[in-house]
């Protein structure tokens, strides 16, 4: 087919006759009109807030044991054994570590030597034993060092190698009302500052003394607990201290963030002169997935975004794929002959049709959700305004993104069964695979990087903690990608294709 | 019967589509199969899980692929008008429905047994010389684990007919059946409640119809391998029945 021949612009014509806004208002029309298109993008929010209120009304965590939170009001592992003893106003306490040996399950009951990076031994002031209390603590850990944590989500590294009878490490802290400084030494006569932590919420009266703290075992893709015990010596202290009586307790031992002891394992510490040694599991930490398996995420409440998927990935196809089958597509070109915004108009109006219906599902699937939820008894992790709004926001845009996408595939394809399989399948595919046992991390992140699926990084509400030893896969609700940007490579594909499809579009015959 | 099979054998043999969906079926199976077992951590004494599995995980993708076929089957004729034309040359639609169901089974029959085979194959060639001693076909679950891959992929394909039967648009149809095929096992990971997880195990299609690839921790699945496999046919008798009922009773 020859080049369609246009109009030259007469001057008697009226401004704006063949603009864009009369084009996009062309579209429109034709979007509005159509009752199973419409029915789709209702379909499609109404599938959203539907699944929220499933998920929410299918748990009962009833009953379930309160969820330590820190001073900040994220969730906590508080769970860890203590050796203490109440100290009045200012003072000072130190320590050697000359040991500190983990063992994790190998079976049932069958515990064996090996590694647990994050296990601690050291130093800890705190307001209380209650659950969540603030804190600041110095220790040597099991392969990261000496660090100084307070508050559950700080972390400050210290000297670094492990403690050993050969080379000891030599930890100090020291309150000086809410300022807490913790030292390290590597030979018990030179000193370093490690670091400073302003602990608000220290009585004037704090328990301080040793810890020991085994946290869960990355194994594969899971957990497993573990166990750890530490060799302490040269305990000397100065300041408000009532006596040399030490009481010693495993924390938090019915918390719903500590996964326990393992099968022969237990918390203990014994005694003799200025030598302790004791065993402790658990953390004290940020909570993360691990911690709380069975905890609500704002991604878990939008589940329903695969099936709102699913419809508009069939409408957005449709929208253009309905034209050739109809042959209305002769009638739109012959109207506006720049081929190139016609599919362009559609792209805006179907994408900003699909972002309203999505935003309306979502910004009702999340509150409902979250509220059945709690009902329910399920623990939410908790989430800024701002952060819920993001993810409200950016559930609409993957939804419009991916309505686009098929829309263009829909133009390039000119079928939309195949169109619409080749959507969905680039978009729930790799998240079927994520979620696969076989699948190593790896694997899992590249898939959730470089595939359309990456967008789903942008419902992620669950932090990193560098700290703290967890599975952060895709899988977890852990994504490679931050958020907007794992909605940017969806959006590219949205883009890259629907270039592809304005070229043939103004390359082939109608 | 015999006329209407060998005109719908015609159709779909002169026709372009079907033989390229076929053929991507078997690349796209083959592909994701090779994909996963050489991606996954196998080491002499297996993988971490079901190796048969692993190595038939290309269905995933491969029964897209034959939904698209079963769906342009019938939506095709819907789409283009022939479907009055088939129905005058055999105005029995029992029958014509039949003929179409029987082609379909068929060609899938064969493309399935392509791609399953060549993913068993790509398996051995891909896992390391003792992984595989899981995936010899004189092997009695492994041989029900690729004989019950290709009926599942058939089930599929029927099940893909009578909704595309039920819904005449392809788009919508082709999104019913995938929608059924994906959505209930991301549903189930996010049920909390593991009596109510295990039924939608149990009900999917997929989920439900793919533990006919175990052949480990048989104890520990919600079904057994041919009853989850009888799930998918039932979903699929069900969607054949309400198209072959709906297509009686409608005007073409």
């Amino acid at each position: 087919m020859t080049a369609p021949t246009v109009a030259p612009h007469r001057p008697g014509q009226r401004a704006g006759r063949d603009g864009f806004l009369q084009l996009l208002h062309a579209e429109w029309t034709k979007f509005r009109t159509v009752l199973g298109w419409v029915t789709g993008m209702v379909v499609a929010a109404l599938l959203v807030v539907l699944v929220a209120l499933l998920t929410g009304v299918s748990s009962d965590q009833k009953g379930s044991p309160a969820v330590p939170t820190g001073p900040g009001g994220e969730p906590v592992t508080d769970s860890f054994y203590f050796v203490h003893q109440p100290l009045a106003g200012n003072g000072s306490i130190t320590v050697s570590v000359s040991a500190l040996k983990s063992s994790i399950p190998k079976g049932p009951g069958d515990l064996r030597p090996g590694t647990v990076p994050w296990a601690k031994a050291g130093l800890i002031i705190k307001d209380g034993t209650r659950q969540g209390s603030p804190y600041a603590a110095i220790m040597a850990t099991g392969s990261h060092g000496v660090r100084m944590q307070d508050d559950y989500v700080n972390d400050t590294a210290g000297p670094p190698g492990p403690a050993s009878a050969e080379s000891p490490r030599w930890l100090r802290l020291d309150r000086s009302g809410d300022t807490i400084t913790g030292y390290a030494s590597t030979d018990g006569t030179n000193w370093a500052k490690v670091g400073t932590a302003q602990v608000s919420g220290l009585g004037s009266t704090a328990q301080v003394g040793l810890f020991v703290a085994s946290p869960q075992a990355v194994v594969g893709l899971g957990t497993t607990g573990s166990v750890s015990t530490a060799a302490f010596g040269d305990l000397r202290f100065q300041g408000g201290w009532t006596g040399d009586e030490w009481t010693g307790a495993q924390l938090g031992a019915h918390s719903p963030t500590f996964a326990g002891f393992p099968e022969n394992g237990s918390g203990s510490f014994t005694r003799s002169g200025g030598r302790f040694t004791v065993t402790g599991a658990g953390d004290i930490a940020p909570a993360v997935r691990y911690s709380l398996p069975a905890a609500g995420t704002l991604s878990g409440v939008l589940t329903g975004t695969f099936a709102a998927l699913i419809a508009v990935i069939v409408v957005g196809a449709l929208f253009i794929t309905t034209e050739y089958r109809k042959n209305l597509i002769y009638v739109t070109l012959a109207a506006s002959p720049r081929r190139g915004r016609v599919l362009l108009a559609k792209a805006i109006v179907l994408g900003a049709v699909t972002f309203v219906a999505g935003l309306a599902g979502a910004v009702l699937a999340v509150p409902l959700g979250e509220r059945l939820s709690r009902a329910h008894g399920v623990y939410m992790f908790p989430v800024t305004p701002s952060t819920e709004l993001r993810v409200a926001l950016g559930t609409a845009a993957l939804l419009a993104a991916a309505s686009i996408l098929a829309l263009s595939v829909g133009a390039i394809f000119r079928n939309s069964a195949g169109a619409v399989t080749t959507v969905i399948v680039a978009i729930v595919l790799p998240y079927l695979l994520i979620a696969n046992p076989f699948m190593p991390a790896s694997v899992a992140n590249w898939l959730t990087r470089v595939t359309p699926a990456a967008a789903f990084a942008v419902q992620q509400t669950l932090v990193r903690y560098p700290q703290v030893a967890n599975p952060y896969t895709p899988y977890n609700d852990y994504y490679p990608l931050a958020p907007w940007a794992g909605l940017a490579v969806l959006a590219g594909y949205a883009v890259a294709s629907l270039a592809v499809a304005a070229v043939l579009l103004n390359r082939r015959d109608a | 019967m015999r006329p209407a099979l060998h005109a719908e054998w015609t159709k779909i043999r002169t026709v372009a589509g079907p033989l390229w969906l076929l053929l991507g079926m078997i690349a796209a199976t083959v592909a994701l199969s090779t994909g996963a077992t050489s991606v996954a951590h196998c080491t002499a004494s297996g993988c971490g899980g079901d190796t048969t599995r692993l190595s038939l995980m290309g269905v995933y993708i491969g029964q897209a692929l034959v939904a698209i076929l079963a769906v342009l089957i019938i939506s095709g004729e819907y789409g283009s008008g022939m479907i009055r034309t088939t129905l005058t040359a055999v105005p029995r639609r029992a029958t014509a429905f039949a003929a179409k169901a029987i082609t379909l089974t068929g060609a899938v029959a064969v493309g399935g047994t392509v791609a399953v085979l060549g993913s068993v194959l790509a398996g051995r060639l891909v896992l390391p010389d003792v992984g595989d001693q899981a995936l010899s076909l004189t092997d009695g679950p492994t041989l029900r684990a690729v004989f019950g891959t290709v009926l599942y992929l058939i089930l599929i394909g029927l099940l893909s007919l009578g909704v595309a039967t039920a819904v005449r648009d392809s788009a919508t149809s082709i999104g019913i059946v995938l929608g059924l095929l994906y959505l209930f096992p991301i549903l189930s990971q996010t049920i909390s409640d593991p009596d109510l997880q295990r039924l939608l195990e149990k009900i999917a299609p997929m989920s439900a119809g793919l533990t006919i690839q175990a052949t480990t921790d048989l104890h520990s699945l919600p079904l057994s391998p041919w009853a989850g496999l009888g799930v998918t046919a039932g979903w699929a008798a069900a969607a054949l029945v309400a198209g072959g009922l709906l297509l009686r009773i409608r005007d073409a």
